[in-house]
């Protein structure tokens, strides 16, 4: 392999400033939504006493497990030694860092107390799972953060194998404690699974890598440096495998849950009859976010063209958040088996209705603005991505594909 | 003895002075903490609990048991709060066998489990359980995360969503932050009974300690038939229920 030769980019084109912009504006107005939110209290959001967790942890669920998938592309490079991927670890650490970032500004600004951060970083609960996430959270900076340092310090390059090994290890007890938030929650139908936690981790990988080959072909092709097939090809694949997959577990997930006869009413109102939960699983997360990217991946037709990797990456992204809304929203919608054998006339039970507002959608997407004003910011003053991709490089002793 | 320079002098009498303030302060905190705070202290050797007899327990009932709390612990005149966003520390519920059809109506509350799954998911130690047994919220470390909700089999908690004015003092609630039925605790440790258990007049309603053999509750459990709900979650709940 040649020298790899790393740069910022320049920054200082009209199209970086309106990027930034834009980005700003929506950052602007999730401020302003939290300042809503936070001054009136939740009474002004759709979320209630039975939808608890509305479209912010969707967004901010979403996001921090596509934060450790996007280690992915570092992991590849570093444990598993595979030299073509090198090159883009530095920016797949980035990736992870800024998603998470964004991820957990949502987080935290839905609290009902967000003031008191404080207390969530020294009062722990070693039992919950929730509190280990906030260890495995801020543990992920720090370990992500070395391991950067590690690839760019070329003294330190040497470490780099085994601080990656960490990181990788790291990522997956994260992702597993995001879906073990729901894994152990007993009480409620649509959860109470262990395959959460695996199918999680799975969905990184997809959502991960759909929203790294984002960032990194539009910021190759706005800074107009060659990015070659024998990389992008590569990716492409890569991504399908993880999409396929996916589509596995929530096969696996249903199927299992439909062989209890305890769990078939949740299983009946997510496939079947459960209206716009429904919708949203069979046109949105199956169709919409699993078979048409795996479509425009694999077919002869569109396969190895940039826009539709591209489309199938921003598919992919939309499958995720729906897929989430309906494990989210979907699993707090349907009421609770309280008395088995019995039907509750009055008082509680029936589908909890939920209808997301604006400004929680406006907190969501301010999320993955911070997350990409950050990656933008800091590709402009450190050398994240390299000059060069093109396949002479990446992959100099390989034919052209 | 060798005389003291004046570095050494400033080294022994910072150490001193620290040691002294650090051990001073240590016997405070524990005289503090070791002074009873009540004559009649929280023990595990009790464990309150309530029995519902549904036989016996009209909706009137119910409805005198939900006026109650709500005139106890101040809460249900939210204004901007609307449908489930409204705080229900204890409903009315009416369940219907699906085999027999027969009719049940009982009062469901925070059940005060012994294993309570909302004080393993709390993150930061405000969901918590007293060693006699009452779960409560410390409302001062609760960060409003809402996962105690998530987790409790019974939707016995609720979110405040708005602002509040005009609180009991014994009761502080606060926007943001999440709340349940305290078991009237600020009455039961006076040696009262809580405000929904007061408000029934027939003996439908039982409160008293689990593990008293004297207590009425305890020789009533002994004798009839009862149930948890959700039994099969294992969390050993203190409030029971007869008829259903």
């Amino acid at each position: 392999m040649s020298i790899i030769r790393y740069e910022q980019i320049q920054g200082k084109s009209l199209g970086f400033y309106a990027l930034v912009a834009g980005l700003g504006a929506f950052i602007l107005a999730a401020l302003g939504a939290v300042y809503f939110m936070e001054h009136n209290g939740h009474h002004v959001t759709g979320m209630s006493n039975r939808i608890v967790w509305g479209l912010p942890h969707v967004f901010a669920l979403f996001l921090i497990v596509a934060a450790s998938g996007a280690l992915n592309i570092a992991s590849i490079a570093s444990v598993f030694n595979k030299k073509v991927y090198k090159p883009l670890s530095r920016l797949s650490g980035l990736v992870a860092l800024a998603l998470l970032a964004g991820g957990l500004m949502v987080l935290v600004l839905d609290l009902g107390r967000p003031d008191r951060l404080i207390i969530a970083m020294t009062e722990y609960n070693f039992n919950s799972i929730f509190a280990w996430n906030i260890i495995l959270y801020n543990g992920f900076f720090v370990i992500v953060g070395v391991y950067l340092w590690m690839m760019f310090e070329r003294r330190m390059n040497k470490y780099s194998h085994t601080v990656g090994i960490a990181a990788f290890t790291w990522r997956l007890i994260l992702t597993t404690g995001t879906g073990s938030i729901f894994g152990f929650l007993v009480a409620r139908q649509a959860y109470d699974a262990v395959i959460m936690a695996p199918m999680f981790v799975i969905m990184s990988f997809a959502f991960g890598l759909a929203f790294f080959i984002l960032v990194l072909m539009a910021s190759y092709k706005w800074t107009a440096r060659p990015l070659g097939d024998a990389i992008v090809n590569r990716l492409s694949n890569l991504l399908g495998v993880f999409v396929a997959a996916v589509m596995y577990f929530v096969s696996v997930y249903h199927l299992g849950n439909l062989y209890l006869a305890e769990n078939s009413g949740v299983e009946s109102f997510i496939l079947v009859d459960g209206g716009i939960y429904t919708k949203l699983f069979w046109y949105g997360q199956i169709i919409l976010g699993g078979l048409v990217p795996l479509a425009l991946l694999y077919s002869p037709a569109t396969k190895g063209n940039r826009t539709m990797l591209g489309l199938a990456s921003v598919l992919i992204i939309l499958g995720g958040i729906v897929q989430l809304y309906i494990i989210i929203v979907g699993g707090q919608a349907y009421p609770m088996e309280l008395f088995p054998g019995k039907e509750i006339l009055e008082g509680y039970g029936g589908i909890a209705a939920y209808t997301p507002t604006l400004p929680e959608l406006m907190l969501g997407l301010g999320g993955i603005a911070v997350a990409l004003i950050a990656i933008a910011y800091l590709i402009k003053f450190l050398p994240f991505l390299p000059e060069s991709l093109a396949d002479d490089v990446t992959d100099p002793h390989h034919k052209k594909l | 003895m060798k005389a003291l320079n004046r570095r050494e002098f400033i080294k022994t009498t910072t150490t001193t002075t620290a040691g002294v303030a650090i051990i001073a302060s240590g016997i405070t905190l524990t005289t503090y903490a070791a002074k009873p705070q009540e004559s009649n202290p929280v023990t595990n050797e009790k464990r309150w609990g309530m029995l519902i007899d549904t036989n016996k327990l009209t909706e009137t009932d119910i409805d005198d048991m939900i006026d109650a709390c709500q005139e106890e612990q101040g809460w249900g005149s939210e204004i901007l709060s609307t449908g489930d966003q409204k705080s229900g520390w204890i409903k009315k519920i009416k369940v219907k066998d699906t085999a027999t059809d027969r009719i049940s109506n009982l009062a469901l509350m925070c059940q005060h489990c012994e294993e309570p799954p909302c004080v393993d998911v709390c993150p930061t130690n405000a969901s918590m359980k007293r060693e006699d047994g009452i779960v409560l919220v410390d409302k001062h470390l609760c960060i409003g995360c809402r996962y105690c909700m998530m987790a409790c089999p019974y939707d016995a908690r609720s979110f405040v969503h708005e602002e509040l004015t005009n609180q009991k003092e014994h009761m502080p609630r606060g926007k943001g932050t999440v709340e349940s039925c305290t078991m009237c605790v600020h009455k039961v440790d006076k040696g009262e009974q809580p405000a929904c258990v007061e408000a029934v007049d027939s003996d439908a309603v039982i409160f008293g300690d689990l593990y008293d053999s004297n207590s009425k509750i305890n020789q009533t459990l002994k004798k009839i038939q009862s149930t948890q709900i959700r039994a099969d979650l294992n969390l050993n709940t203190a409030v029971r229920y007869s008829g259903i």
